[in-house]
């Protein structure tokens, strides 16, 4: 009787809940994700998308989701999310959860310790961290831990405006509390700026020193601890109308590992997030933004070797997870879009019962 | 005139600096140079290997030479 290649360890069975499944022209990072999660192959997995809308195009990419559940809103208030997490719980008994938009993560953050109780994990940074780098906090958060972060002024009213343009001068970025950046060259710009993106965010409004050079992203994985576990700088090489990067490089450039490096110790930043950050032509990189979660190219990472949604979902699972030391340099990517054909019924399914 | 080490060339021309993400593509004579370069060969030994190889002016493959140079410079693919 031959028994060999009969024992083998099964996979763990893993349920992961996953947001951010607007795989659309200025993307969530969900699809990306959940691609670099399926690929480590090492999990049986079932992957949860929890989505907001009903066209967020990673709903239907039965491929790679197996299940969607909508859920409110951030405005709706952190207790109906948890309201509706505990049911889709109830149903899916779910390992893990990875938020991937910046303005829900604030209530999972909040909820982090309840959802710990109910028996899913989550691996983000903790309040006091994801405020430090908050883009209104940015410029103290620098200027505290040795970073170089441009300039600004935090705009409440609009008045204030030519006040921060006189100190700073234009060219200047103006932007909004979340998303969106403009940059001005009057204070007729500036103004008409403000307007839009107070009308958009709300306040405040930042008014940041304008800086060129060369628009470089890092993705950083960093356990918690103060160790960076994981850090791919990408250099643009296309980019959309909204500033996203179409198509992107792995570079090699030790600065940046350092700067990553910094950041996470000076932080103990816990979970994945993206430094954007501009080289000047006398090569010294100032953080503009950082993102607190996974940027949407994420999956390159898997392809330079360090596939960093698979590492954060062992470090959620207590797994001792050592700093990846090499990766691929002149690793690209290149977005497309695709259309997927689906029927009215799945597009009902998600819009009336909030679940396919 | 040497290239920085970690830029990567290839015989069909294309030039990636790792460092900055830039890629570049350069036509035949472009591609002989950098050849050259990967040589260790001197300006002079270069200007004599192509104007054995092309049909060119003596003076005129000076003034391209050092045309090159200064593009090759600009990208930051040059040791100083």
């Amino acid at each position: 009787m031959n028994l060999s290649g009969s024992l083998q360890n099964p996979k763990r069975k893993l349920v992961i809940a996953v947001t951010g499944l607007n795989a659309i022209d200025s993307p969530g990072p969900g699809v990306a994700v959940i691609r670099a999660i399926r690929e480590s192959n090492e999990y049986e997995l079932r992957i949860i998308g929890l989505s907001y809308e009903a066209l967020e195009p990673g709903i239907y990419l039965h491929d790679l989701v197996d299940k969607t559940y909508q859920i409110p809103y951030p405005s709706a208030g952190v207790e109906n999310l948890m309201h509706r997490l505990t049911r889709i719980h109830e149903i899916e008994k779910i390992d893990l959860i990875i938020p991937n938009f910046d303005a829900e993560l604030f209530s999972f953050i909040k909820l982090s310790e309840r959802l710990k109780e109910m028996g899913i994990r989550t691996f983000l940074p903790d309040l006091e961290q994801f405020e430090a780098r908050h883009k209104i906090s940015l410029y103290k958060f620098g200027k505290k831990h040795h970073l170089m972060v441009p300039e600004d002024r935090i705009v409440n009213q609009v008045n204030e405006l030519n006040k921060a343009a006189d100190d700073l001068d234009f060219p200047l970025v103006v932007k909004g509390k979340y998303y969106d950046a403009m940059i001005v060259n009057t204070k007729e710009e500036a103004q008409k700026a403000f307007y839009k993106l107070q009308a958009k965010w709300g306040l405040p409004v930042i008014a940041q020193k304008f800086i060129t050079g060369t628009e470089i992203n890092i993705a950083v994985l960093g356990d918690g601890k103060g160790n960076t576990i994981s850090v791919i700088p990408m250099r643009k090489l296309y980019i959309t109308d909204k500033g996203k990067a179409w198509a992107g490089i792995t570079i090699e450039d030790a600065s940046y590992l350092e700067l990553a490096d910094k950041f996470v110790k000076a932080t103990n930043w816990r979970g994945g997030c993206e430094l954007e950050i501009m080289q000047t032509t006398e090569g010294i990189s100032y953080i503009m933004e950082v993102n607190p979660r996974f940027p949407a190219w994420i999956y390159l990472t898997a392809g330079a070797g360090q596939n960093q949604p698979a590492t954060l979902v062992k470090m959620a699972l207590g797994e001792k997870v050592e700093p990846f030391k090499h990766y691929t340099v002149g690793k690209m990517f290149i977005r497309y879009a695709w259309d997927l054909v689906t029927d009215v019924s799945e597009f009902q399914q998600i819009s009336v019962k909030g679940e396919l | 005139m040497k290239f920085k080490k970690n830029i990567a060339t290839s015989d069909t021309g294309f030039v990636f600096n790792p460092g900055s993400g830039d890629s570049f593509s350069s036509n035949q004579i472009g591609t002989d140079i950098i050849a050259c370069f990967k040589e260790d060969k001197s300006r002079q030994e270069i200007i004599e290997l192509i104007s054995d190889k092309y049909d060119v002016e003596r003076n005129q493959l000076e003034k391209d030479l050092e045309d090159f140079l200064t593009q090759l410079r600009e990208h930051n693919l040059l040791e100083e």
